[in-house]
């Protein structure tokens, strides 16, 4: 398999962890990736919150640049994958609108491929399956909630491949590396992670619920798919208890792969997961 | 009653607002609705009653965290969400005050950046941002360590095709 891939600038910078995990893991499955030439920002809530023809025409301009090779679109940032959803939304669904980006764009749109989100990719894709029979080392004994958020998920019409309400596909895959998977009903409620740095008191507050929840279901560690999420839960934990480690799924993939690369993306959090890892029997971290 | 300000919600958020019959379901599920002064849907009947003045002088355009559980949720496939979007493009373009500065003055800086280099970078958004909100000291908790583990690159990357982004802010006038 082989896909059209955009990095994004969260999962290339604050969310690094993203980007080098979702590569480590989608080539130790055998898929290859073919990042975007030169690829520009998609916009991001700043364009959406002010101007919503540069929220279509700012993303449309990088599915002109996949429609090239007509592979699908990778965007493992949930924001990003967002943006660019809602832009291929509009262009085959608005013929006027479609029309007017196709000027400020410059192109002519074919939608010969499709946006996609790396947990729509390996459960439908790849399939649990093969993630199972790649595992070398089972994750048994991490305790964690899967936490989808917003952007995944809603609006579901053009975003969800998953259900918006209760969406199962990131637990599952957690369940199909050994880990032991708590039940939670908060995986899609909202982190603040949009006013993490304009409205920092929300976020504060929003992230100090969903942590509290994810201890109450029993859970050491939040596993998310979103590097806005991930930026907000660890920055706005507050308080003198120990901070709870937020972590990408695809990280916990590599690990359970046995990926050699592993130890170095968990040195760039600014939670440390090495401690709660510990309780992995065969020490993994 | 005054339509003009509801008219211009409507057309530029694709919405129908009249159709909201205040059930109170968006507000329910607002996950920032206790920071509000009024609440997603009340902001709905202000603007069916033309209030614009207290709408875009309120806070909540900008304490919205565009979460879109209101637009998933509403029984009339309303979406406040975009209603929220068009808002503060409403009160950006037009110039109001408000009580939350900050978010504004966040979102014309990363526009800005995007605007000149095509991708964000990260380095200059804090600093400038942090000149401008007069807040230096904020988050370098966490700032100092992100630099320090190669997270956040000093020097901005910059796209080749700078002329087609340039040529995207110009077309859809930002
Ligand atoms: S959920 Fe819809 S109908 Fe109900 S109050 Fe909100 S906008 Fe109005
Ligand atoms: S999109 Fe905004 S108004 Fe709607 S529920 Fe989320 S925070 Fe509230």
């Amino acid at each position: 398999m082989k896909l059209n891939y955009y990095p994004g600038c969260s999962a290339t910078s604050t969310g690094q962890e993203l980007d080098l995990s979702v590569r480590a893991v989608l080539a130790a499955l055998g898929v290859e990736l073919q990042e975007l030439e030169d690829w520009s920002c998609c916009g991001a809530s700043s364009a959406h919150a002010t101007n919503r023809a540069l929220a279509v025409a700012l993303p449309a301009r990088n599915l002109a640049i996949a429609q090239r090779s007509g592979l699908d679109l990778l965007a493992p940032c949930a924001a990003c994958y967002s943006r660019l959803k809602t832009a291929d939304y509009v262009m085959r669904h608005d013929a006027t609108k479609k029309g007017e980006v196709e000027a400020q764009v410059a192109f002519e749109f074919t939608g010969s491929y499709q946006v996609r989100s790396p947990i729509d990719v390996v459960v439908r894709d790849i399939g649990l399956d093969a993630v199972r029979s790649r595992v070398l080392k089972p994750l048994a004994g991490l305790k964690a909630v899967g936490y989808y958020g917003c952007l995944l998920v809603r609006p579901p019409e053009v975003v969800a491949f998953d259900d918006p309400e209760h969406p199962v596909m990131l637990d599952q895959i957690l369940g199909a590396l050994g880990m032991e998977v708590c039940r939670w009903s908060y995986a899609t409620d909202c982190c603040g992670g949009g006013l993490n740095l304009t409205k920092s008191s929300v976020a504060v507050r929003l992230v100090g619920r969903l942590t509290q929840f994810a201890r109450e279901a029993g859970a050491d560690a939040i596993v998310t798919a979103c590097p806005l999420c991930q930026m907000s839960l660890e920055m706005r934990q507050t308080g003198n208890g120990s901070r709870m480690p937020v972590v990408y799924f695809t990280e916990l993939m590599g690990l359970a792969f046995g990926l050699k690369e592993t130890s170095g993306w968990w040195k760039k959090h600014l939670v440390d997961p090495r401690p709660w890892l510990g309780a992995l029997a065969a020490g993994g971290a | 009653m005054d339509t003009t300000f509801s008219a211009q919600v409507n057309e530029l958020s694709e919405q129908t607002i009249e159709l909201c019959y205040h059930c109170h379901k968006c507000t329910a599920g607002c996950p920032v609705a206790v920071e509000m002064e009024f609440g997603p849907d009340r902001v709905l009947r202000l603007i069916q009653l033309g209030q614009k003045d207290r709408v875009l002088g309120s806070g909540d355009i900008w304490v919205c965290a565009s979460c879109e559980t209101c637009a998933t949720r509403c029984p009339n496939e309303i979406s406040v969400a975009a209603v929220m979007d068009a808002l503060r493009a409403i009160s950006m373009a037009e110039g109001y005050a408000t009580p939350e500065p900050d978010a504004p003055a966040f979102h014309r800086l990363f526009l800005g950046i995007v605007g000149r280099f095509g991708r964000m970078h990260e380095a200059s958004l804090m600093m400038i941002y942090k000149l401008k909100t007069r807040k230096l000291m904020a988050d370098m908790d966490s700032g100092i360590p992100m630099i320090l583990k190669g997270k956040i690159p000093i020097l901005p990357h910059r796209v080749r095709g700078m002329n087609e982004v340039k040529r995207i802010f110009r077309e859809t006038g930002s």
